[in-house]
């Protein structure tokens, strides 16, 4: 072990990381997991730029007269920072990375079903990202993420084309993974890994392609007659013309509700392997929670009209939208009642994937328990518009979705690395990341429960000291993420060495090497047992 | 499952099909059909819409899986219609309060 860790370069095995060298076997590879190193490098880039913009809002707001930006700038910051943190990086965030790595070890195949689609989905992807680089430069854009009409598109002389055109193209990089996660769950799993013996990612992942498929096209052609009634004046949405606001609402929400769930339930598929290693227990009513991720897809469709309760929606339609929303609610429950029930009687270890796990259910919770505010007809009429939904979705996107898919990237480390990192270094960054977010954005709970509009360049005094409360938070969470970053980035060269399932967890991704060879499996694996069977994995250790 | 060839005369017949559908609807178009006027627009379009998919897609040649999926792309089409509908056909059952006036606002 000892040799191994001194001469990892004389003895490594091949692996997919070693195969071939130069940038030529990076750009061109059509291995799933260097595709999925591509995306972790692409996404940590546009993380990093969407958190900027975060930093200089934050630092703004410290004075309730605003820091150090005119609110003309300061529209552009709120703007770019949704379109590059929704599109650029939590939407292909565990998809995209830990999806394209992981789906076809878990299944057992050598690779995704279609590896020239999954790199060309990366292209469009940074094709995409470079055309929202472009219009920032070029002066950015005012408009929210959101577009809404009909300022987006008769009256913002900002660059709203080229943001959207970014969009546009990137969605099609969604559409492409989705379709190639589809067809290889359906087609390539390992004999005998029938639906029921998979691992509750795959079904998240399953779940997640679903609404890629069948959502980002309705995006895409939102956006087209945007920039049609945008350059052409062709009436859509706007009344000047004889369109209709709310028409672009209904289209762009269809797709950017269930957005949302494009993030949180690959999170919920992580945290799911999560619990069942590190409390050694099959989750608790496997079934259920495989089928609560379908139904959170599908009813996650039927929802989105709870954004629009004030923008003069039909009262009728709108008590729909809200019955609705509630009920998606019950699945999503059913998971986190689930996950706690697993640990009972568990034998629970607290390594830092479970740490970000456990941070991800007490946020996630806390998410979805001020949605339901959101979605009651009276209360959303006080908070619309609010600070207090800037919390909430920051509790479901950033402490949700971004906790798990860190605690994804620190479970499966080893496996794609072939390192491992500081247990302590990352214990502390889960916990200084739990702290600082919650102190980033409990505040605006209460700021917006006390009226506090968001998307404000400025405020009143009496708002200051929760405001400044939210920024320091923001300062401790941004030291919780670059802590990672370090750490991780070391151990690629002066870790230990992994051994090929240092976790004893069960899953066809740790029965290959760490980290795998380019075929992933030097015979493809017959699988003859349930999803966690840590339960028979310790009968057999005694 | 066999692989069903396609004899190429059959993909020649639907595209000039399919170009005699667009100068149908071309034609349509200057004639005055009153309330049948998007009726039969659609239904034309329709028609076209059938063909790409039954031949050019080769649904007609493919499996469960693959009508399946066909059939739930078109269901989710029709969510996204009858729910914004349900806003749009709605809207004016609760008539404005009379003292919201339709008056352009006046400007200081």
């Amino acid at each position: 072990m000892s040799t191994a860790t001194l001469e990892p370069r004389v003895h490594a095995p091949r692996n997919y990381l070693n195969a071939d060298y130069g940038w030529k076997s990076w750009l061109f590879t059509l291995d799933h997991k260097r595709i999925a190193l591509l995306y972790l490098v692409s996404i940590t880039f546009f993380f990093i730029v969407g958190g900027s913009f975060a930093v200089l809002m934050r630092i703004q707001l410290v004075d309730p007269q605003g820091a150090i930006v005119q609110p003309e700038t300061y529209n552009k910051l709120f703007t770019l920072h949704g379109v590059v943190m929704i599109f650029f990086f939590l939407i292909p965030s565990i998809p995209a990375v830990l999806g394209n790595f992981l789906v076809p070890l878990m299944v057992g195949a050598r690779d995704l079903a279609f590896p020239k689609l999954n790199l060309l989905s990366w292209y469009i992807y940074i094709v995409g990202g470079l055309f929202t680089l472009y219009s920032t430069i070029a002066g950015g854009v005012d408009t929210g993420w959101t577009f809404y009409t009909p300022y987006s598109s008769t009256y913002s002389n900002t660059q709203v084309t080229a943001v959207a055109v970014g969009v546009f193209i990137t969605g099609f990089s969604s559409i492409l993974t989705g379709l190639n996660f589809i067809v290889t769950i359906h087609k390539m799993r390992a004999p005998g890994l029938t639906w029921f013996r998979m691992p509750l990612f795959l079904w998240a992942m399953y779940a997640t392609s679903i609404i890629m498929v069948l959502g980002t096209p309705v995006l895409a052609i939102t956006i087209f007659l945007l920039a049609l009634e945008h350059l052409f004046h062709v009436g859509i949405f706007s009344p000047a013309l004889g369109g209709d606001p709310l028409l672009f609402q209904h289209l762009f929400w269809f797709y950017s509700h269930p957005a949302v769930y494009i993030m949180i339930l690959p999170a919920m598929g992580v945290v799911s392997e999560i619990i069942a290693c590190f409390s050694r227990k099959r989750i608790f009513g496997y079934k259920i929670v495989a089928f609560s991720s379908v139904a959170i897809a599908v009813l996650g469709f039927l929802v989105w009209g709870h954004h629009m309760f004030v923008t003069g929606q039909s009262v009728y339609a709108g008590i729909i939208f809200s019955l609705l929303s509630f009920l998606v609610a019950i699945p999503s429950a059913i998971k986190v009642f689930n996950w706690t029930a697993t640990l009972y009687k568990g034998s629970i270890s607290f390594d830092a994937p479970m740490l970000y796990a456990m941070g991800f259910i007490g946020l996630f919770t806390m998410g979805g328990l001020t949605g339901l505010f959101l979605a009651s007809l009276a209360t959303d009429v006080h908070l619309n518009g609010t600070y207090f939904v800037v919390a909430h979705f920051h509790y479901i996107m950033v402490g949700g979705a971004v906790m798990g898919y860190l605690g994804g990237i620190h479970f499966w480390w080893p496996k794609i690395s072939g390192r491992k990192y500081p247990n302590g270094w990352a214990a502390l960054a889960a916990a200084i990341i739990f702290i600082g977010f919650n102190l980033t954005f409990f505040p605006q709970f209460v700021l917006g429960y006390l009226g506090m509009p968001r998307r404000y360049a400025f405020y009143p005094a009496e708002f200051q000291v929760l405001n400044v409360m939210s920024s320091a938070g923001a300062t401790v969470l941004g030291v919780g993420y670059l802590i990672p970053l370090i750490y991780l980035f070391w151990s690629m060269r002066y870790g230990p060495i992994a051994e090929p399932n240092p976790w004893g967890a069960t899953g066809l991704e740790w029965q290959t090497p760490s980290p795998p060879p380019t075929e992933n499996f030097s015979k493809i694996p017959v699988v003859t047992e349930e999803a966690y069977a840590y339960a028979e994995q310790e009968a057999g250790h005694e | 499952m066999s692989h069903i060839v396609v004899p190429q005369k059959t993909y020649i017949y639907i595209f000039l099909t399919l170009i005699g559908l667009t100068a149908l609807t071309t034609g349509v178009a200057y004639v005055d059909l009153g309330p049948f006027n998007t009726v039969v627009a659609l239904a034309i379009a329709f028609s076209k819409m059938l063909l790409v998919i039954l031949f050019f897609m080769n649904v007609r040649n493919s499996s469960g899986l693959i009508r399946i999926i066909i059939v739930a792309a078109f269901f989710w089409f029709a969510l996204l219609i009858a729910f914004t509908m349900s806003d749009y056909r709605t809207r004016t059952w609760t008539p404005a309060p009379d003292s919201w006036s339709s008056a352009p606002p006046t400007h200081p």
